[in-house]
């Protein structure tokens, strides 16, 4: 990897890979930011969410869409059980208890699946033609447009969502001051349920994406691109939605050229390396602010 | 007049019961009553009561929330493997040198990571978990990620004691001024410091201990499986460890011990369907959470104080 | 004792405290007041290190305090309350006052893990030390309850007896009394006396009961919008034109 057009080719290969971590990412923000609870069992809700696609492709012979749609409704319900069932019980507990909790929602999902659908790797179909175009060297293939144009369709309608809704509005009100929105008449629990269902449609879609991208799926899938995610969300700032779209970007495109180098063991070291300089350096991320405890 | 002496009948006492809980068990190994898959289990606790007692002492005592417990284990696993296996050095060397070499980790890691508060601390040392546990897979030297051959060099006699050290060492340090200087940062950090205790120093030196004891387990582990990989010290380690720490109760030494007997032995009786013993584990952590989260023992001790007479009830 | 010299404290535009000037000789007993908002806790918390000034000096003891992590003042003889009493809440009484005694502790951690002869004796000496000071604040037969546990009242005696065990040479209190009846602040009055005389201490107290202020405090700083506007003696202040209208508004005068 020497010459500009391979530097370009790993960029474009990143970018659908960013793509992938900042839809994932945009729930752990979301949720973060209104719950201030890392979500770990979010990536294992991307696993659901490829799952989910799978069956709607093989089983029910689902084209593209509507499989990726039917994916994003079951997680989303399943993100409403998750939150009704294990997490509102804990909203007023340490951040500690309720981290501990997500870490067994996370566990329970993935071993929970592998009973289920057992431990073995599936494959995913293949739902794009092969076309390939070849721009200046640069070579894009179909497959990687439509995630691409997906994923940006998706946060364009989460933007919209969250700032001309109504639902938007409830939500941007609870993250900022969820006493005084629940005293201004906004139904915080609805509004803290429909997060989770916004998030963990976005992480299905992701999910779908995910095991096209790679081909491949299993029930553990979702915890290193859980990860890579949350190092996404920190990155552009936690509880902050273009943050998290950056953050996502940037992450993938790191990742891609540090595989391009011919570093790729060393790939998801460097994604840690990267939480961990951010959180020392300047723990709001990209876009956030500092605060800091009154006394 | 209080009695403030090493020399008083609790610890005598516990002592007793320690040496009897040994001769037992050591008796029951020597002639072959105990099964070897029953020694291997013990072992096994050993080393997780060293971890859950090691962790308590960074997130219980200190509150600060660590999960990366397992890239401090396979520090020690592994530099105690090549004490033993490339040096040939000596047991006691092995599992010192595994101790130390990851006591410097957790001070050079703790000293910038500990400024973090929560779960950006805790999602920073799951990172570093991480971070160790490649850095592992890519260096030929420790077998990459096809792992490195140790052999078997501890027997349940060291385990044990070994165990036994580690346990009075960090009861010790915790029933201290130095102890109480820890606790007093996760009771109110901003407190603790108007009163004139270094923060920092304390949770760093907290780290710092945790760390040496999980490389002092590490150790044990690595001298008794004959084979170590990367993979064996992954997150899913530092997980099981933290739910043996909360199931006991964050904060109770003794919570820790029976934390550790417990998922050992669990893990150990499901090892046969292993995606339900995970299973079963997550439900676990989720029930405690919602219905006990303070765990099994809170911050309590289980102790023998009541067999003293009133009034002698005191330190050590 | 304590000399603060043109200090300023900005957060981000705002003003907080600029260009104070504060000269606390020793065995004084000195009040802070103002209206809220005027910066009274700032000033403890540039004080005590919390907040680093964005200009001026603090000097305690003629050396310089200011820029100092808030453990390392109280190392050299300042001990603090909080407004929102801040004890180490599930830990029992004495504890809490042990911790402060802490920087005082005559063994290492190496003794405590050996149990050598140090730590017994150590320990000892600060049972008995933190003993003999809740016996002032009629808390010895608390010793062993939860902090979380006492009423109000106690909760606020126990947070002064523990900046007390660190053993300083001057004591800043934040609204000790705030909260309390009039019978309880009756006695606090009698009490922070009591403490200065018998700890031979200097105070620098916040305070908003003006009974407790006037009553106990041989001088007095006025602070509003974060500069000093009188200092006198407590007939003085109650006197002061521009107090009053600090306090009252324009209209009143």
């Amino acid at each position: 990897m020497h010459s500009i057009t391979e530097l370009l080719q790993q960029l474009v290969y990143g970018l659908s890979l960013g793509s992938i971590y900042a839809l994932i990412a945009l729930g752990y923000t979301m949720v973060y930011g209104i719950v201030k609870l890392i979500n770990f069992a979010h990536g294992d809700v991307m696993m659901v969410g490829a799952y989910m696609g799978w069956i709607a492709i093989t089983v029910f012979h689902f084209p593209f869409f509507p499989a990726i749609l039917f994916a994003m409704i079951v997680a989303a319900i399943a993100g409403i059980i998750i939150e009704r069932t294990a997490y509102k019980p804990l909203r007023n507990a340490t951040r500690i208890a309720a981290l501990i909790t997500a870490i067994g929602v996370s566990l329970f999902l993935e071993y929970g699946g592998m009973l289920v659908v057992g431990a073995q790797m599936r494959t995913y179909p293949n739902v794009f033609p092969e076309t390939m175009y070849n721009i200046g060297g640069i070579i894009f293939k179909f497959g990687d447009i439509v995630m691409l144009v997906t994923a940006l369709v998706l946060m364009l309608l989460l933007h919209f969502t969250v700032q001309y809704t109504k639902i938007g509005k409830a939500m941007r009100a609870s993250s900022f001051d969820m006493e005084a929105a629940l005293l201004m008449g906004v139904n915080v629990n609805t509004t803290i349920s429909a997060t989770f269902a916004i998030g963990s449609a976005l992480a299905a879609a992701a999910g779908v994406l995910y095991g096209i991208y790679f081909n491949s799926i299993d029930p553990l899938m979702g915890i290193t691109p859980g990860l890579k995610a949350f190092v996404a969300a920190v990155l552009g700032g936690i509880g902050i939605i273009p943050g998290a779209m950056v953050g996502g970007l940037v992450l993938g495109i790191t990742e891609s050229l540090v595989s391009g180098f011919g570093a790729s063991t060393w790939r998801d070291a460097v994604a840690f390396l990267i939480l961990i300089l951010v959180l020392i350096i300047k723990p709001s991320g990209l876009f956030g602010k500092n605060l800091r405890e009154k006394v | 007049m209080k009695r403030v002496s090493i020399l008083n009948r609790k610890n005598a006492l516990t002592l007793f019961l320690v040496i009897v809980m040994y001769a037992v068990i050591q008796g029951l190994i020597v002639t072959d009553i105990l099964p070897p898959l029953y020694t291997s289990t013990l072992i096994q606790v050993c080393v997780y009561v060293i971890l859950a007692a090691s962790l308590n002492l960074i997130n219980g005592i200190t509150g600060q929330f660590s999960i990366g417990h397992a890239g401090f284990m396979a520090i020690g696993a592994y530099l105690a493997g090549i004490v033993s296996v490339k040096f040939h050095g000596p047991l006691f060397l092995s599992l010192l040198v595994g101790g130390i070499v990851a006591a410097v980790a957790g001070f050079i890691v703790g000293l910038p990571t500990l400024r973090l508060r929560g779960d950006y601390l805790a999602i920073a040392t799951l990172g570093l978990g991480q971070i160790v546990m490649i850095i592992f897979q890519n260096i030929d030297y420790f077998g990459g990620a096809a792992g490195m051959q140790v052999g078997r060099h501890i027997n349940w006699s060291w385990a044990f004691w070994v165990t036994i050290i580690s346990l009075v060492v960090i009861h010790n340090f915790v029933n201290s001024t130095h102890g109480r200087a820890c606790i007093s940062v996760r009771e109110n950090e901003i407190a603790a410091e108007a009163m004139g205790v270094n923060t920092t120093k304390y949770k760093v030196l907290a780290f710092t201990l945790g760390a040496f004891f999980a490389g002092v387990a590490g150790g044990i582990y690595s001298n008794y499986m004959y084979f170590i990989q990367p993979t064996t010290f992954n997150f899913l380690t530092s997980f099981n460890i933290l739910v043996m720490v909360v199931l006991g109760g964050l904060g109770s030494m003794t919570g820790s011990i029976l934390g550790a007997l417990i998922m050992t032995v669990l893990n150990v009786a499901l090892s046969g369907i292993p995606s339900l013993r995970m299973v079963i584990t997550a439900l676990l952590l989720i029930i405690m959470m919602l219905f006990r989260p303070s765990g099994l023992m809170g911050t309590k001790e289980f102790n023998l104080n009541f067999l003293e007479k009133k009034g002698e009830r005191n330190v050590a | 004792m304590l000399k603060i010299g043109n200090l300023s404290k900005s957060f981000g535009g705002l003003k907080a405290v600029s260009n104070l000037n504060i000269d606390i000789k020793d065995g004084e007993l000195i009040g802070l007041i103002g209206p809220n908002g005027a910066g009274k806790t700032t000033v403890f918390n540039l004080i005590t290190g919390v907040y680093e000034p964005t200009e001026g000096e603090i000097l305690f003891r003629e050396r310089k305090i200011d820029g100092l992590k808030p453990y390392q003042v109280t190392h050299r003889g300042i001990a603090r309350t909080f407004q929102n009493i801040r004890l180490f809440a599930d830990l029992n009484v004495i504890d809490n006052v042990k911790i402060a005694y802490h920087q005082h502790a005559k063994y290492s951690s190496l003794g405590a893990i050996l149990r050598l002869p140090s730590y017994f004796k150590g320990e000892a000496e600060m049972e008995k030390k933190a003993l003999e000071l809740l016996k002032v604040f009629r808390l010895e037969g608390k010793a062993r309850e939860v902090a979380k546990n006492l009423p109000y009242g106690e909760q606020r005696r126990l947070e002064i007896a523990r900046a007390l065990a660190a053993e300083p040479k001057l004591l800043l209190l934040d609204e000790p009394a705030a909260g309390m009846n009039p019978q309880e602040t009756h006695e606090l009055m009698e009490l922070i006396r009591w403490i200065r005389d018998t700890f031979k201490l200097t105070i620098l107290l916040i305070e908003h009961d003006m009974s407790l202020v006037m009553g106990v405090c041989e001088r007095i700083y006025v602070l509003d919008y974060g500069t000093i506007i009188a200092q006198g003696g407590p007939d003085e202040i109650k006197s002061n034109p521009k107090v009053i209208e600090a306090y009252l508004g324009e209209e009143a005068i």
